[in-house]
């Protein structure tokens, strides 16, 4: 991982050919104390789960876990976790980066919805996606059914940092290639792929992670990973050693992951000169092309955000009665809003200093921090919610147990690696020179900092937001345990109606979790649009 | 209120947050620092702000109230705590959660758990935080309105409602001639492909525990692993709910669920669109089982006295009549109260004789999952 380290640290030539020559890495800067205190600090709260892990596998010893970590079901749970984890990773790169170059690069009619359609089905809770297509089809599920519904639904985590990244990248180099008698495919293999690569990679890691994690949409479909089996020790047998034990399994899975991608990410990275020359780039004319992409959309659209609504639709027309209390539903949505809104920002602010540190000042020291920020995603949240607990109750005797501030602190945990990865993308694209020249001219860090690497790094400040917003909206598990005592969201009023079979009642709670996410997706894409010109402007 | 203002905060910084930036990016780079300051500065102080109201929002315990841990299903639970409220002026804010995250999460709770009463559906999760010395032992008044075969042998939990298992099939698929009459002829060759089951759910363990005291726990591993043949992972479902509800569809023939599933999936669905039936097992057989739903204090309750009384109304004679008419379809078990709403009165089962203590927490029944690879 050190030599992706020293890759990435390049000085940023203006235009990188393809398999040009390696960057040549700029003179260390020194690591400015607070930045690395601050990073210290992220890394460690991220930590904590893991700490609890450890503790509490440890308490039954390693010849009582011996007999349920070593058995035929661990090898049919390892086979089902890692399979399904690298077909959904595969198909989501794909989809999601393909996606976005034709959303962002082309002229590809209605780009604008489709821009907001394809982010939304990230912002459906996966057990509604899954009920939906239960419902259609009620034999759905196994490894079939488990990568349709899941490809489904996460792959607008590629999806949206590798269109920030496009947004971003330089236009000249495809015009380039292009006037130099590259063909369409192999400007798009030579030189797109290559700018987008980081991102791609991020996103692909991150739908790895949640793979891990996922455990409502398996339990639905009836899949077995380590996931759905750690919630059942937890759950049937009180045996959290046990199920803290499969917990480690998933850690050092994802540890894999991570080198994996770590290796991936390979030398040298993308850049430009940056905003200041940023300009609209001219569409590519789809042509003929255009009535087969756009069936692609309408497909993509309909599976990922049909099948769902359609479902909700259905439950409200034959939902049947109930007499279970209708609660508040603009109370829950506002809860839902605030808590999800309040974790966007507490970790794109606690993913800045982190990302600055890797990509700004890489080394050994903060490679490891910013590596072990990822982690957490793979873990379940019940786990996080009890690790959270139980520090909780250990060290601070209760304090701040079940207040709004745990809960958003919980959530800002468990989807800070989203955070990471679209800050550190965008970071990484914004030119280091800039900011040295803005450095010698005289202005201090915190200067520099607020205005040249914030305003160029901005899309992916926001995005990071977003994917934070988003997956907080329809989080349950750790909710359930973390919410103060008496509130609701969104989330905990459909289970409970779920829970009851009231789907009838259920269903407008996940409608508005719906159209809740698709706020961010619409914010997000007008911004997006308006950027480039905006900056031509300041050019 | 607090929580509102707070939201608005939270609307207020997103908006300020990405106001500031699209301001960056059109603003000329010869843009006067203070401004760009004084942006900085709001964000921040919205940040400050909007943190210290949520934990102010978070602290909202008074003397009067007291914290139920609630894994009973809701209505029901409404239902008592309204009535509760009204006749003794304690507040009691409820909690919903599977009772079973609840048994881990007060154990990481320790000596600092906001809850002062839980109230389970099943009994082996009130055994397990009993057997964790976590719970307060109950009022002898409170226990002596439960038969003492459903309290908890050591007196830290009292019996509030019971439920039965029995096997619901689909009328379209089978007719009542072609039934088991045993649970274990559910694993017979013949339901290859035709039996769903929940082994992840707490109402399976007394049946496993029931049949491993029958025959022994060898034979009740082979039976366990035939019924894993039998219902596939197809038919492998999470919770009792979904095995009602796929039966009713006809997606599967038969599965053994506690009787009050089936009249809830009939009151949500209606009876017109019933295509299932219950039916008992033969009297005493291991899969006819009695559950008892229970409720304890906590150790850690600062609130005893009052914690006690909750205790003391759900046994009482107003609290079972809640129980009994309500859309919770239990049996109540306490005070006298009988109820209508299962065809078959409680003192009509014929339930295999296996007492409280004989269930315990589930370990046996969860080694036994774990060895035939269901949990």
């Amino acid at each position: 991982m050190s030599t992706t380290a020293v890759g990435e640290l390049g000085s940023a030539p203006a235009l990188p050919p393809p398999r040009g020559p390696t960057p040549v890495p700029a003179r260390r800067r020194s690591t400015p104390p607070v930045l690395l205190a601050a990073g210290v600090l992220v890394a460690l709260v991220l930590l904590l789960p893991l700490g609890f892990l450890i503790l509490e596998a440890v308490q039954d010893g390693f010849s009582t876990l011996r007999p349920l970590l070593f058995r035929a079901l661990t090898a049919t749970l390892l086979w089902n976790t890692v399979s399904l984890m690298v077909v959904v990773t595969v198909l989501c790169a794909v989809i999601g980066t393909a996606a976005a170059w034709f959303v962002e690069r082309t002229d590809l009619p209605g780009r604008r919805i489709w821009a907001v359609l394809v982010v939304v089905p990230i912002g459906i809770p996966d057990f509604v996606t899954s009920f939906g297509w239960k419902s259609i089809f009620p034999s759905l599920g196994g490894f079939a059914g488990a990568t349709l519904v899941m490809t489904l639904a996460v792959y607008p985590l590629v999806y949206l940092p590798v269109a920030a990244s496009l947004r971003h990248a330089d236009p000249a180099q495809e015009e380039v290639a292009r006037s130099l008698g590259l063909g369409r495919l192999r400007t798009f293999a030579r030189v797109t792929l290559p700018q987008v690569r980081l991102a791609m990679l991020g996103g692909c890691l991150l739908v790895g992670l949640v793979m891990l994690s996922e455990y409502g949409a398996f339990e639905i479909l009836g899949f077995h990973t380590f996931t759905t089996e750690i919630y059942t020790e937890f759950l049937s047998g009180f045996d959290a050693p046990a199920a803290c034990a499969l917990s480690l399994v998933l850690v050092v899975l994802s540890l894999f992951l991570l080198t994996g991608e770590g290796l991936a990410r390979g030398r040298g990275r993308p850049s430009r000169t940056g905003a200041l020359a940023a300009r609209i780039p001219r569409p590519h004319w789809l042509g003929r092309a255009t009535l087969p992409v756009l069936a692609g959309f309408f497909m993509l659209v309909g599976l990922a955000l049909g099948v769902p609504v359609g479902a909700i639709v259905y439950w409200i027309l034959h939902g049947g009665s109930s007499t279970l209390p209708t609660a508040s539903i603009l109370t829950a949505a506002g809860h839902t809003i605030f808590y999800s809104a309040a974790a966007g920002l507490v970790a794109t602010i606690a993913a800045l200093p982190v990302a600055i540190l890797s990509v700004r000042h890489s080394g050994r020291v903060s490679t490891i921090l910013e590596r072990s920020n990822y982690l957490v995603l793979a873990m379940p949240g019940l786990v996080i919610a009890l690790a959270l607990t139980y520090f909780s109750e250990r060290y601070a005797a209760g304090f701040l147990y079940q207040s709004s501030t745990m809960l958003i602190a919980a959530y800002a945990i468990m989807f800070f690696p989203l955070a990471l990865v679209a800050v550190r993308t965008s970071v990484a694209q914004a030119p280091a020179s800039l900011e040295e020249v803005g450095r010698s001219l005289g202005r201090g860090r915190l200067e520099v900092l607020w205005r040249l690497t914030l305003p160029l790094a901005a899309p992916g400040l926001a995005a990071a937001f977003c994917l934070v917003f988003l997956e907080a909206v329809t989080e349950l598990t750790a909710t359930l345990v973390l919410i103060p005592t008496g509130a609701q969201t969104l989330a905990t009023q459909f289970w409970a109606f779920q829970t009851n079979i009231s789907y009838g009642q259920a269903a407008p709670y996940a409608g508005l979790m719906i159209l809740i996410a698709a706020i961010p997706s619409c914010v997000l894409g007008r911004w997006f649009d308006r950027l480039p010109s905006r900056s031509l402007v300041a050019a | 209120m607090a929580m509102a203002m707070a939201m608005a905060m939270a609307m207020a910084m997103a908006m300020a947050m990405a106001m500031a930036m699209a301001k960056e990016a059109s603003q000329p780079r010869t843009g006067d620092t203070t401004r760009r300051g004084r942006w900085g500065a709001g964000l921040i102080a919205c940040v400050v702000l909007s943190c210290l109201l949520a934990a102010c929002g978070g602290s909202a315990s008074s003397s009067n109230s007291i914290t139920l841990y609630n894994g009973q299903h809701e209505q029901t639970t409404d239902a008592l705590v309204a009535r509760f409220e009204k006749l003794t002026g304690i507040k009691v804010n409820v909690r919903s959660d599977d009772e079973d995250v609840f048994a881990s999460q007060i154990t990481a709770e320790g000596s600092h758990s906001p809850a002062d009463v839980l109230f389970t559906e099943n009994s082996p999760p009130l055994e397990y935080l009993q057997q964790k010395g976590l719970l307060a032992p109950v009022a002898p008044s409170t226990l002596a309105h439960t038969p003492s075969r459903y309290n908890s042998p050591t007196g830290h939990w009292v019996g509030v409602s019971a439920r039965v298992s029995v096997l619901v099939y689909n009328t379209r698929l089978l007719t009542p001639a072609q039934l088991p009459t045993s649970v274990m002829q559910l694993a017979d060759p013949e339901w290859k492909g035709k039996l769903a089951i929940a082994p992840g759910e707490t109402d399976f363990q007394p049946i496993v525990t029931s049949v491993a005291r029958t025959y022994g726990n060898a034979a009740a591993l082979r039976w366990l692993e035939a019924l894993k043949a039998n219902a596939g992972s197809a038919h492998s479902y999470p919770d009792n709910e979904t095995i009602v509800d796929q039966v009713n569809r006809g997606q599967v023939a038969l599965g053994v669920i506690n009787q009050y599933y089936w009249y809830r999936e009939r009151a949500q669905v209606g009876a017109s669109n019933v295509h299932s039936a219950i039916v008992h097992f033969a009297p005493r057989d291991p899969g006819y089982v009695i559950d008892v739903s229970g409720a304890a204090a906590l150790k850690s309750s600062p609130h005893q006295v009052d914690a006690q009384k909750l205790l003391a109304f759900l046994v009482s004679a107003e609290g079972q009549q809640i129980i009994a008419h309500t859309d919770s379809f239990e049996y109540p078990i306490a005070s006298g109260v009988i109820t209508d709403q299962p065809e078959t009165p409680l003192d009509k089962l014929r339930p295999n004789p296996i007492g409280i203590p004989a269930l315990g927490d589930g370990a046996t029944a969860i080694a036994l999952l774990q060895k035939a690879q269901l949990l």
